[in-house]
């Protein structure tokens, strides 16, 4: 390397300028360089482009409706009554169920595969939960409907026959009857949030287990010659080390989480309603609303459905951006190297 | 080079000091004394270190030099059982805490870490925890219990001893990662002193480090060896010579394992070697 360099000498006055430095400029560096550059602006341009189509697409609705797009809880084309106040806490309630269920479960896996598991069932464990990242999610879908839904909706009952008394676990029915009315359990929040949360596993877990691998050796060495256990390890080195990519790769997850169609589709049974009970038979979520409605739609209600769509994409893009920015800031590694 | 059944050992009582502080018996607490017999490891099937057998005894310096990659890192590793944390490495033999084989089921692997501590070559105290937390961090992950009081003191005492005390006292909720590199590895000799070590392992602690604070470390050594027994691999000569009573000599021969070539009193070891290869290596003519 022989670039010079200039002395950094004030800019200002007696005709002192620091020295141009010309960039390689080799022909094999060019193309590359543009090809990269053109790839990468590609991708920016078709984010954009989603953008601003939906934006374009959503003014018919947003001039006809107003701010009561977002109060009415109702979708009745027919009617003339059309918002997504139900619908996206619908798409919440969804989304924070696959979230509590998946967050401990991928931080334990991914502590599992860094620090516990045995070289080869470590190699082994990372191809399945990538694997579980390759699975459709309409395969999810049945599986939570035709495995999971008849035995989950016992766990649903156990629980507003003991918690019920809160009310995200209250059931409008009586879960002591004899013969318990099961249909008042299924096609639930719960149900599609279990579903949802096989997809956000893999997510979330490859997240924080490439980051749990980084934790600094000179750290674990030193809890471990202190006389730390594996977990006295975990606590003291990774999991600190990893805090940012921890909560990064969970928004990660929950962006995946929000969007999620297909599995959603066929487990709920749709009810336009705000309502805390997620055990309870019924919601409705953004992109179920979209995928259930997009086959006749006319002209008006179109624009409707991509309003929502409009809506759903800005809450995505905004946890996503989020995500990024935590963990671009943890990775930064302030204070790991010496 | 010692092999087989040639196996050497200290002959303690070399030096005055050192035997009549071998015959003030450690007690439960104090420092130990810590005897490796008949030590070899393995990296996969690559035999690196063969045969070695040395006594440290109690509250006394010993020194390990040698050239790099003879092994007495390894060994060094293997005296508190961070060796096998390695992925492929074995071992033989057997290293005695007063006497009780560290490496017997009965004994239990924490304990035995906490016993013998370590310093590394690279200053590693924990970035997100405090000065203070940094010191007691091994009372945390040994799940000891202290009181208030008792913390505040203890966190004082290490410090003081590991001669840090006067330049942290007023900033203690701060990051250990923001001290220089002479004061983290400071901290991080607190932070193994607090767990009350019957013995310290320190692996090249100054190598990283620039003359002043290297010295300081010096002085913190000399003022430790009454209470803990410490084993330090060094690079440099000169600091074998000030901070030691006793040095082994490892070397490998090219594609041999390392092992021990001749050991005894410091003075000894530099002044009067008994094998040409060691006077070779302390006046700096090979390594």
């Amino acid at each position: 390397m022989t670039t010079v360099l200039t002395p950094p000498a004030p800019v200002s006055g007696s005709g002192k300028a620091p020295r141009q430095l010309r960039p390689s400029r080799e022909p094999s560096d060019r193309i590359f360089h543009g090809t990269v550059t053109g790839i990468g602006l590609f991708v920016l341009v078709i984010i954009a482009s989603i953008g601003i189509f939906l934006g374009y697409q959503s003014i018919p609705t947003f001039r006809h409706y107003g701010l009561g797009f977002f109060t009415q809880t109702q979708w009745l084309p027919e009617l003339d009554k059309i918002g997504i106040a139900a619908v996206l806490i619908g798409t919440v309630e969804v989304a924070l169920v696959a979230m509590v269920v998946a967050f401990p479960l991928a931080l334990m896996l991914a502590l599992f595969i860094t620090d516990y598991a045995p070289k080869v069932v470590k190699g082994w464990l990372i191809s399945v939960v990538d694997l579980m990242a390759a699975v459709p999610s309409i395969i999810y879908g049945l599986w939570a409907v035709f495995l999971l839904q008849p035995h989950a909706i016992k766990l649903s009952r156990w629980l507003s026959q003991h918690l019920g008394w809160i009310p995200i676990f209250h059931v409008n029915t009586d879960p002591n009857a004899a013969v318990w009315q099961q249909s008042r359990y299924t096609s639930s929040v719960f149900i599609a949030g279990l579903a949802v949360s096989m997809m956000a596993i893999p997510l979330a877990c490859a997240v924080m287990r490439a980051v749990f691998d980084q934790a600094p050796l000179g750290e674990r060495e030193a809890a471990m010659a202190l006389g730390g256990t594996r977990l006295g390890v975990a606590r003291t080195v990774v999991l600190p080390f990893a805090k940012g990519s921890i909560i990064g790769g969970t928004m990660l997850a929950l962006g995946r989480a929000l969007g999620e169609t297909a599995a959603v589709l066929i487990i709920i049974s749709p009810a336009y309603e705000i309502k805390a009970r997620i055990l309870e038979a019924g919601t409705q979520t953004t992109s179920a609303l979209i995928a259930a409605n997009f086959g006749n739609a006319t002209k008006s209600q179109l624009s409707a459905l991509l309003t929502a769509g409009f809506v759903l994409f800005l809450i995505t893009l905004i946890v996503n951006s989020v995500a990024a920015v935590v963990i671009r800031r943890s990775r930064s590694g302030a204070g790991t190297e010496i | 080079m010692t092999t087989g059944t040639d196996v050497a050992r200290f002959q303690v009582g070399q030096g005055a000091s050192a035997s009549s502080r071998l015959r003030a018996a450690p007690d439960a607490t104090g420092p130990s004394r810590l005897d490796a017999v008949g030590v070899s490891a393995w990296f996969g099937d690559n035999l690196v270190l063969d045969d070695v057998s040395l006594s440290m005894p109690a509250a006394t310096v010993t020194a390990l030099i040698g050239p790099s990659g003879c092994g007495k890192s390894t060994f060094l590793r293997i005296l508190n059982r961070m060796h096998e944390s390695v992925a492929g490495a074995k071992l033989a033999g057997e290293v005695l805490l007063n006497g009780a084989d560290i490496y017997d089921a009965g004994h239990r692997l924490t304990d035995t870490r906490k016993q013998i501590g370590m310093v590394f070559q690279k200053p590693n105290p924990f970035p997100a925890m405090s000065i203070a937390d940094n010191v007691t961090a091994g009372l945390a992950l040994t799940g000891t219990k202290v009181s208030k009081g008792d913390r505040e003191d203890l966190i004082e005492h290490c410090l003081t001893r590991a001669g840090l005390w006067s330049e942290v006292r007023d900033r203690l909720g701060t990051p250990g990662s923001a001290l220089s590199g002479g004061q983290q590895q400071r901290l991080c000799i607190a932070r193994a002193l607090a767990v009350r070590p019957r013995v310290l392992l320190m692996d090249e602690p100054c190598s990283a480090l620039d003359p002043t604070s290297t010295r300081r470390i010096e002085e913190t050594i000399g003022e430790l060896c009454s209470e803990v027994t410490v084993v330090i691999v060094t690079h440099n000569m000169q600091q074998a010579a000030r901070v030691s009573q006793q040095a082994a000599f490892f070397l490998a021969s090219q594609g041999e394992p390392g092992a021990i070539v001749e050991h005894g009193a410091t003075k000894d070891i530099f002044e009067h070697p008994s094998d040409p290869r060691t006077a070779d290596y302390v006046n700096g003519r090979f390594g």
